[in-house]
C-alpha cells in the first residue's frame, strides 16, 4: 500500500514504531499530489519546501521523544482559515493576495500537535455554495467521477482527502459545508457543536452558524482531529468553556442502550431512491449493533431552507461589509471618490453568488422588511430548535441522509440558485440549532458515487455521534475503498 | 412580483455594489424567485415566539482589562492596497 493511502492513525502507528518518517510520508503525499492533482484540482496553494522543513522538524522532535498528538502527519486546510505562511484567499478575487497577519487558532492547534501543513484547499467563494463551483480560482472534481462536483463549500477538502492528497483536513460548515462534500466524496466529516471549536481566524460568513471541523478518511481520524482542535478559546467570545473528552474513547463496538431516532421528514419527497436504500441499510446495521430504532418528527423541516437563506445572507451582508478596499483585499485604484472606490472595489472583487447573498441579506435587514424577513426567520429558527429539543427527548441521536442525491455533473445546477439551495435541506437545521452533525460513508450508488449517512446529536454530544459512526463503519464495508482517478 | 428592479437597485446602493442593467435584470428575477420561496414562512403563526439569534446562552464574554500586546503597525498595514508606512491611504473624503 502506498504511504499516502494510510489513515492518520495508521501513519502515526508507523511513525511511533519507527517504520517510517514524517519526511517519507510528506514526500509520498507530494508525489501523490503530482500524480492526481492535475485531475482533481483541490489545492489553491501548496507549500512543498515548508512542508518538508516541518517534516524534518517533526522527525527530530520524535527522535528526542517529543512532539504532539499528530507529530509528523501531513495535513491540508480549507482556504478559509487564516495562515501567516501562505495566502488565505477564501476562494475570492477579493482576497487573491491576502496573507493574514495572524494564524487561526485551529491552525495553531494543528501546528502545536506537530502536524505538517501542506497547503490550502479550494472552496466556494467565502464558503457560499454547494459545489465549490463558485471558487474564483479552481473547481475541484469528485475523485470518484471526474466532471462531477466534489460538493461544497469545503469541496477541495473532501476531494483532497478522498484522493489521498493529504491525510486529513479541516473545513468549515455554515449550512452543511463539511457534511455535504464529505458525503459526496465518501469521506468522514464532522460539524462540531457551535462553540466547541474556535472560530478565531476563520473568515466569517454567518457568525451564528459557522463552525470549523475535520474531514477525514475514517472515524478514528475524525476523533483524533477533534481531540486536536477542540476547546475554549479566549480569542473567540462565542467559544464555550466545556470539558473536552478524549474522543477516541467513544470508539467502542456495540450500541446497546443507544436510541437512534429516524426523523420522518428527512425521508420525504425529492430523496433519491438509491440514497434512501443505502441509508436504510445503514440504519439496519446500527440496529444489528444493538441500537434501538425509534421514529421521531421534526415538523418544521420544510421551513429550514427559507429560514437559512434569510439568516445566513443577513449575517453575511453584515460580515462582508468589511471588504471596503481600504485595509486589505482588492481595491479599484481608478476611483477618485471614497464611495466610488467602495462600489467599484466590491463589485469587481466579489463573485456572482456572494453578491446575490449580500443583496438578499441587505434586503432582509433593510428598513421596512426587517420584521417580515429577518425577524420572522429568527422566530422560526426558535421553532426549529424546539423541534430538535422535543425529538432528542426520545432518542440519543438522529440519522438521515446528508444530501438528497449523490454527486451531480458540474454545471448542472449552476444557473438556478434556488434549486442549489434546496439541495441543502437536510444539513441546514443542525447549524440553525447549533447541534453537532456528522457524515459517514454508508454505501455507493449504482454508478459508483458515494452516499453518506448523517448523524445528529444534542449540544456537546459529539461522542455519541462518533460511537455510532464507528459502529456503522465497522459494518458498512466502505472504509478503505479508494477511487480510481481517471 | 416580490421585488422590483428599483428595489434591487436601491438594495445594491445600500450594499455598495454597482450593478449593470443586465445584472439588475438577472438579479431581480433570481431574488424574486428566492423571496417568493421564503414567503412560505408566512404560513406559520409566530406571534409571541421569541427570536433565536444565537444557539448558546453566552452573555458578555468578558476578559480582564489588562494591557497586552496587539498587532504592530507594520503587520496591520501589510495587506493595505495603498498605505504609506504609517496609515492607510484613501481617496479624498472632504474636498
Amino acid at each position: 500500500m502506498e504511504l499516502s493511502a494510510l489513515t492518520v492513525h495508521e501513519a502515526l502507528d508507523l511513525l511511533d514504531s519507527g517504520e517510517t518518517t514524517s519526511v517519507a510520508l510528506t514526500e509520498a503525499v507530494l508525489n501523490r499530489i503530482d500524480q492526481v492533482e492535475p485531475k482533481v484540482q483541490a489545492y489553491l496553494a501548496l507549500d512543498r519546501e515548508g512542508a518538508l522543513r516541518q517534516a524534518e522538524e517533526a522527525d527530530s522532535q520524535r527522535k528526542n521523544g517529543q512532539g504532539g498528538s499528530l507529530c509528523g502527519v501531513p495535513l491540508a486546510i480549507k482556504d478559509v482559515l487564516c495562515t501567516t505562511t501562505m495566502p488565505t484567499t477564501c476562494g475570492s478575487r477579493m482576497l487573491e493576495n491576502f496573507v493574514a497577519p495572524y494564524d487561526a487558532t485551529t491552525v495553531l492547534k494543528l501546528n502545536d500537535a506537530g502536524s505538517v501543513l501542506l497547503g490550502k484547499l479550494a472552496m466556494d467563494e467565502f464558503a457560499m455554495g454547494s459545489t465549490s463551483e463558485n471558487c474564483a480560482f479552481s473547481t475541484p472534481h469528485n475523485p470518484w467521477k471526474l466532471g462531477y462536483v466534489a460538493g461544497g463549500s469545503s469541496g477541495g477538502s473532501a476531494a483532497a482527502v478522498a484522493a489521498d492528497e493529504c491525510f486529513a483536513t479541516l473545513g468549515s460548515d455554515t449550512g452543511g459545508s463539511i457534511r455535504q462534500p464529505a458525503s459526496l466524496c465518501g469521506t468522514v466529516g464532522m460539524k462540531p457543536t457551535y462553540g466547541r471549536v474556535s472560530r478565531y481566524g476563520l473568515v466569517a460568513f454567518a457568525s451564528s452558524l459557522d463552525q470549523v471541523g475535520p474531514l477525514t478518511k475514517d472515524v478514528r481520524d475524525c476523533a483524533l482531529m477533534m481531540n486536536a482542535i477542540s476547546g475554549h478559546d479566549p480569542l473567540d467570545s462565542t467559544s464555550i468553556k466545556v470539558d473536552v473528552p478524549d474522543f477516541t474513547a467513544s470508539l467502542t463496538d456495540g450500541l446497546g442502550g443507544v436510541k437512534v431516532g429516524i426523523p420522518q421528514e428527512y425521508f420525504g419527497q425529492g430523496l433519491d431512491p438509491e440514497v434512501e436504500k443505502s441509508v436504510r441499510e445503514g440504519i439496519t446495521m446500527l440496529q444489528e449493533a444493538g441500537a434501538e430504532i425509534v421514529e421521531v418528527n421534526l415538523p418544521h423541516t420544510d421551513y429550514c431552507v427559507a429560514v437559512y437563506y434569510l439568516i445566513a445572507p443577513a449575517e453575511a451582508s453584515s460580515n462582508l461589509a468589511r471588504f471596503d478596499g481600504v485595509r486589505y483585499g482588492f481595491r479599484d485604484k481608478e476611483a477618485d471618490s471614497l464611495i466610488e472606490m467602495y462600489n467599484r472595489s466590491r463589485s469587481q472583487g466579489f463573485g456572482e453568488e456572494v453578491k446575490r447573498r449580500i443583496l438578499i441579506g441587505t434586503y432582509a435587514l433593510s428598513s421596512g422588511y426587517y420584521d417580515a424577513f429577518y425577524k420572522k426567520a429568527s422566530q422560526v429558527r426558535t421553532l426549529i430548535k424546539d423541534d430538535f429539543a422535543k425529538a432528542f427527548a426520545q432518542c440519543d441521536l438522529m440519522v438521515s441522509p446528508v444530501c438528497p442525491t449523490p454527486s451531480w455533473k458540474m454545471g448542472e445546477k449552476a444557473d438556478d440558485p434556488l434549486a442549489m439551495y434546496l439541495s441543502d435541506i437536510l444539513t441546514l437545521s443542525a447549524n440553525l440549532a447549533g447541534i453537532p452533525g456528522m457524515s459517514v460513508p454508508c454505501g455507493f450508488s449504482s454508478n459508483g458515487l458515494p452516499i453518506g449517512m448523517q448523524l445528529q446529536a444534542t449540544h456537546f454530544n459529539e461522542e455519541v455521534l462518533l460511537k455510532a459512526a464507528y459502529n456503522l463503519e465497522q459494518r458498512a464495508g466502505v472504509v478503505g475503498k479508494k477511487p480510481v482517478i481517471a | 412580483m416580490k421585488i422590483t428592479r428599483e428595489e434591487v437597485q436601491h438594495v445594491a446602493k445600500l450594499a455598495r455594489l454597482d450593478l449593470s442593467e443586465d445584472d439588475v435584470d438577472r438579479m431581480t428575477g433570481q431574488l424574486d424567485s428566492i423571496l417568493s420561496y421564503v414567503a412560505k414562512l408566512d404560513e406559520l403563526d409566530t406571534q409571541g415566539v421569541p427570536v433565536t439569534t444565537h444557539t448558546q446562552n453566552v452573555v458578555n464574554a468578558f476578559r480582564e482589562d489588562e494591557v497586552r500586546p496587539s498587532l504592530d503597525r507594520d503587520r496591520s498595514l501589510q495587506n493595505g492596497p495603498d498605505q504609506n508606512g504609517e496609515a492607510f491611504v484613501v481617496p479624498r473624503v472632504i474636498s
